[in-house]
């Protein structure tokens, strides 16, 4: 009784509400909205496939529905402990190695005193964030290939993009190249809020260098570098499909194919539409799970400061 | 204790020097493989595979550009890639502004569900399948539609647009109200005029991400006149599938194998020139959008 009264209440509020602002919802919320709806809600729905055997002319109501058979055919091939190591290593060790280098990056530029000598060195640092995947992918190629620049500087004659040993390393190596700079943009902002007078005053109270580092830059830098890491530890799942699927080879696939490539195979090329799914969601749920996870330790580490 | 002021000196120093050589050298790293890059597209490729790359002009060519400029496949990739990139561009930009508008008012109804409707989607997402199915149950595969609207509404882009419009006086909406305007009109005439650096960074952001993409299009399009440019490339790149024709007239098989190498070099360097042309205009920008998504996001 209570609770339809202020229901009433609130739907008469809004209908005021809106009849003042309707611009508000139709002209301006509106075309943003159906796009999201559409292309981000509608796909959504689309998962009840994985639990179906669906076929494309009996649709998403008509397939046979099949429950978590494909989550048990997953879970039971013997692929997938293969799929979930690659995955998981390769972003682990990603977010481990290109997580430090732009905070590195952002604290040496706050060094450089002369402003035009740093804002021609930030022009460089970011040149490599807009070389696009494919040039990338084929500038690997022709600097690791066995008669590549790099093999003539060593002397050697090793096929990089053939070796599994490589696949990461090139990966990583050449994600730092590209993107330290780029990211380091976030903390160079930030730390250009710091007052430089903080600064000096840890100066003249005769703090060294570290010290000034330790004391004043980090604690500055401290909120941006936790919610950064906790997006790009939530994002350990859904590591760039483009870039792997850009530099792998035959022979390099023992380690280079991981969760999203695999769905990418299944669905679209060999057109098991039901599996793929279900190999997406369960990417997607662990995905989930972890950006979650990594929010509540690091609130709890970080004093209740989350995302 | 001048004795201790004195060490601390000397080993600031020395921590100052040593940063500024990591700095160089991670610089030196960058500047290193584009400047041959740029050497390589005009090494004769015989002295490239012989000697390496030379500052001699007699030892250039531009014989990787001309073959490559006569590759079709490439000027119809530029074409496809200039109209995506700027309709995308276009239609993303304005419908991120419009929608980002209603979501930086603290008065407006609904906007707590509203925004959790739109955050969730970075989140968690239908994945592949479905999404293709969609595209292909709404008839938008091999149309340049499917490019160009499923990443038009950007949230994160959102959401720098949203805390942008933040930062301007409310007082500005307040006198444009009592001189009678609608949002519709304080949002053109007032708002987006005080907001141009925010929307150079969002304009070059959707540009460079649809220019540099290759994803969307390699599984929706598969028509091959309507490829972009990356897919052209990645051809040539990724794929090692060399046009014939622009090969032939090499009589040896090993001379074919370093022309190729000379069109990649050619290719990377054409491929990128359009974004290498934009980015000083841009870069002034870069961390002005930056600092607003980092305070306030």
């Amino acid at each position: 009784m209570v609770k339809a009264k202020t229901e009433e209440r609130y739907f008469r509020k809004f209908s005021r509400y809106f009849k003042k602002n309707w611009q508000l919802y139709v002209l301006f919320l509106l075309p943003g909205l159906l796009l999201t709806l559409i292309f981000k809600y509608l796909p959504m729905f689309g998962i009840i496939i994985a639990f179906e055997e669906y076929s494309p002319f009996q649709g998403y109501f008509g397939s046979e529905w099949i429950g978590l058979y494909n989550f048990e055919r997953l879970f039971s091939s013997t692929e997938f402990g293969r799929l979930l190591v690659n995955t998981l290593k390769l972003s682990g060790y990603n977010l481990i190695w290109s997580f430090f280098p732009p905070i590195i990056l952002a604290l040496l530029l706050n060094r450089v005193r002369r402003t035009g000598l740093r804002k021609k060195a930030q022009l460089i640092l970011y040149l490599p964030y807009f070389i696009s995947i494919i040039v990338l992918a084929g500038m690997i190629r022709l600097f690791f290939s066995p008669v590549g620049p790099i093999n003539a500087i060593l002397g050697t004659s090793t096929d990089f993009m053939a070796e599994p040993g490589w696949f990461r390393t090139l990966y990583i190596g050449s994600g730092i190249w590209q993107c330290a700079g780029w990211s380091s943009i976030i903390y160079t902002a930030t730390l250009s809020g710091v007052s430089q007078e903080l600064i000096d005053a840890a100066k003249i109270d005769g703090a060294t260098v570290l010290q000034q580092i330790w004391n004043v830059e980090l604690p500055a830098l401290k909120p941006v570098i936790v919610i950064q890491f906790i997006l790009s530890a939530g994002n350990i799942m859904s590591i760039g499909f483009e870039k792997v699927f850009a530099m792998q080879t035959d022979l390099n696939k023992v380690v280079s194919d991981i969760i999203p490539t695999y769905v990418y195979r299944l669905g679209l090329q060999m057109g098991d539409y039901g599996y793929s799914t279900a190999v997406g969601l369960f990417n997607s749920v662990v995905n989930l799970i972890l950006l979650v996870a990594v929010n509540y330790i690091v609130s709890k580490l970080n004093e209740g400061e989350g995302l | 204790m001048k004795k201790h002021v004195k060490k601390g000196i000397t080993q600031d120093r020395i921590i100052i020097w040593t940063g500024n050589a990591i700095l160089i050298v991670f610089l030196a790293l960058i500047l290193v493989p584009v400047v041959y890059i740029l050497l390589c597209s005009i090494m004769d490729p015989s002295v490239r595979s012989s000697v390496g790359v030379s500052l001699d002009v007699k030892d250039w060519t531009l014989e990787g550009y001309r073959r490559v400029f006569q590759d079709d496949n490439i000027w119809r990739g530029f074409r496809n890639s200039f109209i995506y990139s700027i309709s995308f561009t276009a239609i993303s930009v304005f419908v991120t502004l419009l929608a980002a508008y209603p979501m930086s008012r603290e008065d407006f109804m609904g906007r707590k569900f509203f925004n959790a409707i739109f955050i969730f989607t970075m989140f968690f997402g239908g994945g592949l399948m479905p999404t293709y199915l969609v595209m292909d149950q709404l008839n938008l595969v091999n149309t340049d539609w499917a490019v160009l609207l499923p990443g038009a509404l950007n949230v994160w882009n959102m959401i720098l647009a949203r805390s942008y419009y933040k930062t301007v006086p409310g007082e500005l909406r307040e006198a444009a109200a009592v001189d009678g305007a609608t949002d519709l009109q304080y949002f053109f005439k007032v708002l987006i005029p005080v907001c141009k650096p925010i929307i150079a960074v969002l304009c070059l952001y959707q540009f460079v991400a649809q220019w540099n993409s290759y994803f969307d299009a390699m599984i929706y399009l598969d028509d091959l006149e309507m490829q972009p440019l990356q897919l052209v490339i990645r051809a040539i790149l990724v794929q090692n599938q060399i046009n014939p024709n622009l090969v032939a007239n090499m009589e040896k098989l090993a001379e074919t194998a370093k022309l190729a190498d000379l069109l990649k070099y050619s290719t990377i360097v054409i491929s990128s020139v359009p974004l290498l042309l934009m980015y000083p205009f841009f870069s002034k920008y870069f961390e002005k959008g930056m600092m607003i998504g980092s305070v306030k996001g």
